[in-house]
């Protein structure tokens, strides 16, 4: 099963992410289409020749292997990365955007991929982090670190009254009712003139301390970098501790509650599994991190309108949890960096970008349904059974 | 009263069809109760309607000495009620372990502050619960108690089956529903099926038992009681010898006029 142990395990993780994020500085600084067309199809073809040659079942396996120091990795090559593009304003927008996205597809992992909850308004839950957040910023003195929890909290509130309905339904109608709400949300945002209608709401930038976030931040000698550096920097510290979130839920008994949940309602209810419980946990706390990731995007990006978070939208995010892998919380990182990269870079598909997901979606259903990375096994925090 | 479950004038109805019929039973403690009857009988429906998933139409069901009629599957759980499936529903893409610890969820900490803060005493209990997992798959096979970390899917027939009794069993039921354990198995592995249901007895002498079961050579070795079921009624109770030599019983089950 695991090909590298012990000593090579620690290379082999840091070339991967290394790889991966000399992918990302390529996609990101190529200036000509036909160059960023050039680069999606080699990491297209690149997947299968990965997979055939065990490489990437050997990065997975390394990734594993050094799963306490992975986090600190990602990070470190994301900080990196965020370094070397440092005075371009784009390409610190697309990794602080692929930072929240990341996030709020941990949300919808805790919720989808170990508890089966289909959740199709992950966007209407983003925007009410970014909703409220823009309200408590412009219009009152309360701290924005406060503001960002609050954003967190709203959308956990509202999503702990959506989750009635999703208790009474199973399968895809628990899915409609998400989808319902989704639509609910984005006309419900146009016809509120308080909420600034379909023009939408100006947002502050952030400050955390008398640390202003608009302006450029202050490197030591004197290196200038885009101000988009401070969100980076708030953006994939976020992330970081929502992977740890995750994770440490996945392998602990709650994660295990979700997976019986998911697997077999019946099963579970006749072991004394409290199946509203587990259900209620997982929708909440994933929602928590959407909401979140919405309000620091909301002050990144100054303007938040209800275009931002159709029903469309929610979608891209579903793709992002099934391309990535369902119910494996790492996959979600390349995922996402593929699916919100490659459309921004490569104007031409631009227009056509829901067909294209669509199209994905259903390809990778019928060859890949375990995504780029497929979920492991658990193991808990404890030296594992094997004997 | 001795009795550890009681049913009385249970009856589950589906419309207009009555799938039992005012069943009345009594398992005491320690015994093996067969339960048989052609398909469709009514077999399941009563497990079905004692662990909470059918809701009575009239009747009681009361388990040592409290009314659980029309409780929640959990709430029956808890009061110590435990069962497999006739169809496997064990959690194929988890390992054995993590199977057999959803059978156990009454006795883990599902805290937040304990699972997600407090690793060490996390692992303390993991290694505990491996502990207790090694011992009770034990009983049944050693090599699979050595296989607790592969995933189920990757397991037989036979090895299945003896983790869904696992599942029941780890919670530390007092009464066991054993829904056909044999289905979909060949002759040697129903004998091997028998020698663990057999080794469960021996190990766990306190345990009371209802066995639904086709194979009639495990009922006769197995159960010291049998009840048989008809179109949701009950036809004949007694000693496996009695019962098979009832006309009423070989008409049900054989056709025999």
């Amino acid at each position: 099963m695991s090909a590298t142990p012990g000593r090579s395990s620690l290379p082999v993780a840091v070339a991967g992410v290394a790889a991966c994020a000399a992918a990302c500085w390529a996609f990101l600084e190529a200036e000509s289409q036909w160059v960023v067309a050039a680069l999606a199809a080699g990491v297209l073809a690149a997947l299968p020749v990965l997979d055939r040659t065990g490489l990437r079942a050997r990065f997975d396996a390394a990734v594993h292997a050094r799963r306490a120091l992975a986090p600190a990795l990602v990070v470190t090559a994301a900080f990196a990365l965020a370094l070397v593009l440092r005075d371009s304003h784009f390409a610190l927008l697309m990794l602080a955007s692929v930072a929240l996205y990341v996030t709020v597809c941990l949300g919808l992992t805790l919720q989808f991929g170990f508890a089966g909850i289909a959740n199709f308004a992950g966007a209407a839950f983003f925007g009410i982090g970014c909703y409220s957040a823009a309200i408590l910023a412009a219009n009152t003195a309360l701290p924005h670190l406060l503001a960002v929890l609050a954003g967190g909290l709203a959308a956990a509130a509202v999503g702990s009254v959506l989750i009635l309905p999703i208790l009474r339904t199973r399968g895809h109608y628990a899915a409609l009712v998400t989808i319902a709400f989704g639509i609910l949300f984005r006309t419900f945002l146009e016809v509120n003139d308080v909420l600034g209608g379909p023009q939408g709401l100006k947002v502050p930038g952030m400050r955390i301390l008398g640390w202003s976030f608009n302006d450029p931040p202050p490197l030591p000698g004197g290196v200038e970098a885009s101000f988009y550096l401070n969100y980076v920097i708030v953006a994939v510290a976020l992330a970081a501790g929502a992977f740890v979130l995750v994770k440490r839920i996945e392998s602990s008994w709650i994660g295990l509650s979700f997976d019986a949940v998911r697997l077999d309602e019946t099963a579970a209810a006749v072991c004394g599994i409290d199946i509203a419980r587990w259900k209620i946990l997982a929708f909440v706390l994933g929602n928590f991190l959407a909401g979140t990731a919405g309000a620091v995007y909301a002050m990144m990006s100054g303007f938040i309108a209800p275009n931002s978070f159709t029903f469309g939208d929610s979608l891209i995010l579903v793709s992002i949890v099934i391309l990535g892998g369902v119910g494996n919380p790492l996959g979600v990182i390349p995922a996402a960096l593929l699916l919100l990269i490659l459309p921004e870079k490569l104007q031409a598909i631009q227009e056509y970008r829901f067909l294209i997901y669509a199209v994905l979606v259903i390809l990778i259903l019928l060859y890949r349904p375990q995504g780029l990375l497929p979920r492991r096994l658990r193991e808990y925090s404890a030296p594992g059974p094997r004997p | 009263m001795s009795a550890v479950l009681t049913a009385q004038g249970l009856t589950v109805r589906f419309g207009g069809l009555t799938a039992l019929d005012a069943l009345d039973l009594e398992l005491r403690p320690r015994e093996v109760l067969g339960l048989i009857g052609p398909n469709g009988s009514g077999k399941t429906t009563f497990f079905n309607a004692l662990t909470g998933l059918y809701r009575p139409a009239a009747g009681r069901v009361v388990v040592d000495g409290r009314d659980l009629t029309g409780a929640t599957p959990q709430a029956i759980s808890r009061a110590g009620v435990a069962r497999t499936f006739q169809r496997s529903r064990l959690c194929l893409s988890l390992s054995v372990f993590d199977n057999l610890m959803i059978g156990d969820h009454r006795n883990l900490d599902h805290g937040l502050w304990a699972n997600l803060v407090r690793r060490r005493y996390l692992a303390r209990q993991v290694g505990q619960a491996q502990a207790r997992a090694r011992e009770l798959l034990a009983i049944f096979s050693a090599p699979l108690a050595g296989r607790m970390s592969e995933a189920v899917a990757a397991l037989s027939m036979i090895d299945r089956r003896r983790v869904e009794i696992c599942r029941a069993l780890i919670g530390g039921p007092r009464i066991l529903l054993l829904d056909e354990p044999s289905a979909g198995m060949t002759h040697d592995e129903t004998h091997e099926l028998m020698a663990d249901l057999l080794a469960v007895r021996e190990k766990l002498p306190s345990l009371a038992v209802i066995l639904i079961e086709h194979e009639m050579n495990v009922i006769e070795r197995v159960t010291g009681r049998c009840m048989v079921l008809n179109y949701g009624r009950k036809i004949r109770e007694g000693s496996y010898r009695e019962v098979a030599a009832d006309a009423q019983v070989r008409q049900a089950y054989l056709g025999e006029d």
